[in-house]
């Protein structure tokens, strides 16, 4: 994408354009790139944070105000992240992003201004590299009409300010001049069931299967451990499903009526009852392999299915972070003569 | 096998008790199979893979030249490091085993240096001696085929005597006998040569996969190495050809459900140039693809399909049916080929590095290399080598029965191989002599005493394995040829105790889920009440019954893994196949519905 631009839409951009569309939004951008049906949505930029940053700190202010700040000095971190975010969270936007982002929410929402989006934080920092840094920003989920999503855009840019946010940059030196954040606002997914997909199986680290975990309703519930998922295992080669575990699903997160997700008990037919069919687990298996092969590397993934489409949405891809890290020595070398190979199945004894 | 216990141990050798009223039977046994006091201190597992039922005396002697064999390539010709041969003993009709490992580490260095020039001299010349086991193995055939038909005539004949022969017939019998017997142990020899470097290569390549794959199941790896023509593919491929045949000479409407194959075949001799065409498209198919049986070569009742055509021809009629419907029952080779190819290759990427993919790339070279070896001997040595054998016992059985040793040729099976030689010598005897022979007043008693005794063991169940729990099953041959591991030990420990749950675990075979009435099969005879859609549950299964299989839903075994021939037939009918479930053929009722999960080994009784 160009730079300077206040708002990207997904297709416009993928994951070389990280320093202004953050993690999030470069992994949406990218994954609808490579073919694979994401929620419609923009990207407002970090230059568009970067302005708005600018018109506050014509009044007072801030990057320096938090570079001041001592790390151990608990008392005046709170002090300046209830300042700092009270500023954010009330002041207007600059006219031009203001401009710009309603004009992309308009054509987002196209005739519906009431349709559902979902505000999150995409931060430029890679989420791998530290995923405790990742957390610590906001997403809104359910936020409906163009004036609530202007409120959360500039709380997802707040909370770059909150106690654990600064105390987490000045412990680990993080200078203030490059804290941006990108915010990605997305239609919502009205999702029946939803979940995570690993392409690499996080009990074993086997890259030759595909582990899927599901609930009923929105992925939140999953993601956030609120109800114990359905867990399936296949072949990512063969398809085959060697692991069915169905569990007692007692909650399923849905829309509030307010905005936001509530939880609600699930129907007694349907606790413990598989919440994907296995025409389902296979086209789940597809996509894992598809955005595998486009990233080149085992991908931990965020998915929903439409509730009444039953169209599957990928929401987010990041990669995976435990097993790859922990690969060390092969396991097996090239011998010179091949035939050594067979010592280890008849001249070695597994001693208990 | 280690001497090491953990908590948690089988009933001692000695506490097993020969069941009341069978006492001689079991002392019919030779010696050398009877367990002492001293086999208290071992650990032994019932090899209910190849002898599930009871074995009869003369029976014994398929352990007997196997372990002799088995032991022989193990101990002193290839001179496997880490094992020798496996002991055998016999209870009640059961054959337990148990391994005899090398644990000594400088033993093991000693054996190492041995096996290197030995066995990777196989490796190294394998498509060359292969070739030569195969004329070896025909010629063998050829010398148990080129037996004398067993005589005894009244006077010799003159022309033996103008030709100065000087050896009269009745020495033929034991020259015969003793030839018979000899070949057989000298097949077991052949059947050896090879098959451990075979399996390990096979092995070597499988513990790579599940060490690079943790959770590949181990029929993904089977088919990866699994080929496409073997032999014991044929008999049924020629059957699928006959199918085409018949309904291309027109006539199939012969072949019908019920109808016997003599029946059948008569029906056919009346149908002219056709009918002759079909019939002599049969003889070819016979000899030799037809002398295979319905067991795995142990038993003497598991007759080929030569001596009892009415299992192939049960087959027949369904597969006419699907050639009528426009199948061309055709295995598509390359299509399968190509699949093996493609799946090789998609795990070969899936690697984490490029000295895992060399390294794979030469196990499984190697596995496909000696895999042939380990699909193709079964044809020649367990069945056609075997039906051969227990044919020409049984022409013996046929000879003595008519000398009023017992009453049927069958009969011949419930003496042992030193005792049948001894009838043998007492009716050359009695042909010599001109007196009547002895056996008459000794056998019939004893016959009837040990067939009494088979039936009372089949109804008594044998524990799975006796004493101390070894810690690591790591015999490689035991691991190879029974798929026992410390897991599978832990779950026979706990069938005990959770009898009564729904739930059977095995290899999974072949992935699907299905669910049926079981229809339990305990032996080959009642095979013929399998029902179209029944799910088979049966002890042992085997490649021969695959005209079977395109009567059944699913497949469930008390034993075999996921390499059994089995296994690959039942993944190539696409049927849900779970093996080795141990309790299966008990814990299963016939008629009970049941579920099989072919991709997770479970089988779930419903009702």
């Amino acid at each position: 994408m160009s730079a300077g631009r206040h708002i990207a839409w997904f297709d416009e951009v993928g994951l070389g354009d990280r320093e202004q569309v953050g993690g999030k939004g470069g992994s949406l951008g990218e994954l609808q790139r490579a073919g694979l049906a994401v929620p419609p949505g923009y990207v407002v930029t970090t230059p568009a944070f970067e302005r708005f940053l600018a018109s506050l700190e014509r009044e007072a202010p801030v990057r320096a105000a938090v570079a001041a700040l001592k790390c151990d000095d608990l008392e005046a971190i709170t002090a300046c992240s209830r300042a700092l975010r009270r500023r954010m969270e009330d002041s207007e936007l600059p006219a031009e992003v203001l401009g710009e982002l309603a004009a992309a929410h308009a054509r987002l929402v196209l005739a519906h201004p009431e349709q559902p989006v979902a505000v999150r934080s995409s931060a430029t920092t890679e989420d791998a590299a530290d995923a405790s840094f990742a957390g610590l920003q906001d997403t809104y989920l359910w936020v409906r009409g163009a004036a609530q999503m202007l409120g959360r855009v500039r709380s997802c840019w707040a909370s770059l300010y909150s106690v654990p946010s600064i105390s987490y940059r000045l412990k680990h030196g993080f200078p203030e001049q490059r804290v941006a954040m990108a915010v990605v606002v997305q239609n919502m997914v009205d999702a029946g069931t939803a979940g995570v997909m690993f392409t690499r199986s996080p009990t074993t680290g086997d890259r030759s299967v595909i582990t899927i975990e599901a609930a009923w309703g929105l992925g939140s519930a999953v993601v956030g451990g609120e109800v114990t998922p359905d867990r399936w295992v296949l072949g990512k080669i063969t398809g085959e499903i060697s692991v069915r575990e169905i569990s007692d699903k007692l909650i399923q997160h849905e829309p509030a009526a307010g905005g936001g997700v509530e939880a609600v008990a699930v129907s007694e037919e349907r606790r413990r009852a598989p919440c994907l069919s296995d025409t389902q687990l296979q086209q789940l298996g597809t996509l894992a392999r598809q955005v595998e092969r486009h990233y080149g590397c085992a991908q931990d993934i965020e998915w929903a299915i439409e509730r009444h489409s039953g169209a599957i949405l990928l929401l987010q891809s990041r990669p995976e972070t435990v097993w790859s890290t922990r690969d060390a020595a092969p396991i097996a070398r090239r011998e010179e003569d091949p035939l050594m190979h067979v010592m280890s199945i008849f001249g070695t004894r597994r001693c208990p | 096998m280690s001497t090491h216990t953990r908590s948690g141990a089988f009933p001692a050798p000695s506490s097993l008790k020969v069941v009341a009223g069978t006492e001689r039977a079991q002392a019919a046994y030779p010696y050398y199979m009877q367990f002492t006091a001293a086999d208290d201190e071992r650990f032994w597992f019932y090899n209910s893979m190849h002898f599930p039922e009871p074995m009869s005396a003369f029976d014994m002697v398929t352990a007997e030249a196997a372990y002799c064999a088995l032991g022989s390539s193990t101990t002193r010709v290839h001179c496997i490091p880490t094992t020798l041969g496996i002991d055998y003993r016999i209870i009640n009709g059961r054959v337990y085993i148990g391994g005899n490992a090398v644990t000594d580490p400088a033993e093991i260095a000693r054996r190492t240096g041995e096996f290197q020039q030995r066995a990777f001299y196989y490796y190294g010349n394998w498509e060359r001696l292969y070739a030569q086991w195969r004329e070896k193995m025909l010629a063998l055939i050829g010398e148990a085929q080129a037996l004398p038909k067993l005589e005894l005539p009244e006077f010799e004949p003159l022309a033996n005597v103008h030709a100065g022969r000087g050896i009269a017939s009745n020495h033929l019998l034991l020259e015969t006998y003793q030839k018979t017997l000899e070949g057989y142990f000298r097949m077991w020899h052949h059947h050896f040569e090879f098959l451990l470097l075979g399996y390990g290569a096979y092995m070597t390549f499988f513990a790579f996969c599940k060490k690079a794959f943790p959770e590949i199941s181990d029929q993904t790896v089977a088919r990866m190495v699994a080929g496409m023509d073997a032999e014991i593919f044929r008999p049924d491929e020629e059957l699928r050809r006959l199918a085409r045949r018949a309904v291309e000479l027109g006539v199939d409407a012969e072949f019908q459900e019920g109808r016997t194959a003599q029946a059948t075949m008569a029906a056919l001799g009346t149908r002219g140039a056709p009918g002759r065409a079909w019939l002599e498209e049969l003889a070819t198919s016979r000899d030799p693809w037809f002398n295979i049986n319905v067991g795995d070569g142990f038993y003497h009742y598991h007759r080929s399909w030569n001596d009892d055509l009415s299992m192939p021809f049960a087959g027949l009629a369904g597969y006419i049916a699907r050639v009528k419907a426009g199948e061309s029952l055709k295995r598509p080779v390359e299509e399968l080929q190509a699949q093996r190819r493609q799946l090789i290759q998609d795990y070969r990427e899936l690697l984490g590095s490029e000295p895992e993919r060399e390294a794979y790339d030469q196990m499984i070279a190697l596995a496909h290399r000696v895999f042939p070896y380990v699909e193709g001997h079964k044809f020649y040595c367990e069945h056609w080598y075997t039906n051969l054998f227990f044919n020409k016992i049984r022409e013996f059985g046929s000879l003595l029965a008519a000398h009023g040793f017992f009453a049927r040729e069958e009969d011949v099976f419930q003496l042992t191989h030193y005792e049948l030689e001894a009838a043998i010598i007492d009716l050359m005897t009695a042909w010599s002599n001109g007196s009547p022979p002895r056996g008459p007043q000794h056998w019939p008693q004893i016959v009837s005493e040990r067939r009494a005794a088979i039936a009372q063991w089949a109804k008594h169940s044998t524990p799975p394995a006796l004493g101390p729990v070894p810690d690591v099953i790591d015999d490689p041959a035991i691991v190879m040829l029974w798929g026992i591991t410390r897991e599978s030990l832990d779950s026979w420990l706990r069938a005990g105790s959770d009898a009564d749950t729904r739930e059977l675990r095995g290899f999974a075979a072949s992935s699907g889920v299905v669910e049926g009435p079981a229809c339990v099969v305990k032996s080959v005879e009642e095979i013929a009440r399998v029902r179209q859609g029944d799910i088979l549950v049966c002890q042992i299964t085997n490649p021969t019954w695959a005209p079977i299989f395109q009567k059944i839903a699913g497949a469930v075994s008390d034993i075999g893994g996921s390499m059994s021939h089995a296994a690959i037939v039942a993944r190539e009918f696409g049927l849900p196949a779970v093996v080795g479930t141990g309790t299966a053929t008990s814990r299963i009722k016939d008629g009970q519905r049941i579920r099989v999960d072919g991709g997770r080994g479970v089988v779930t009784i419903l009702e």
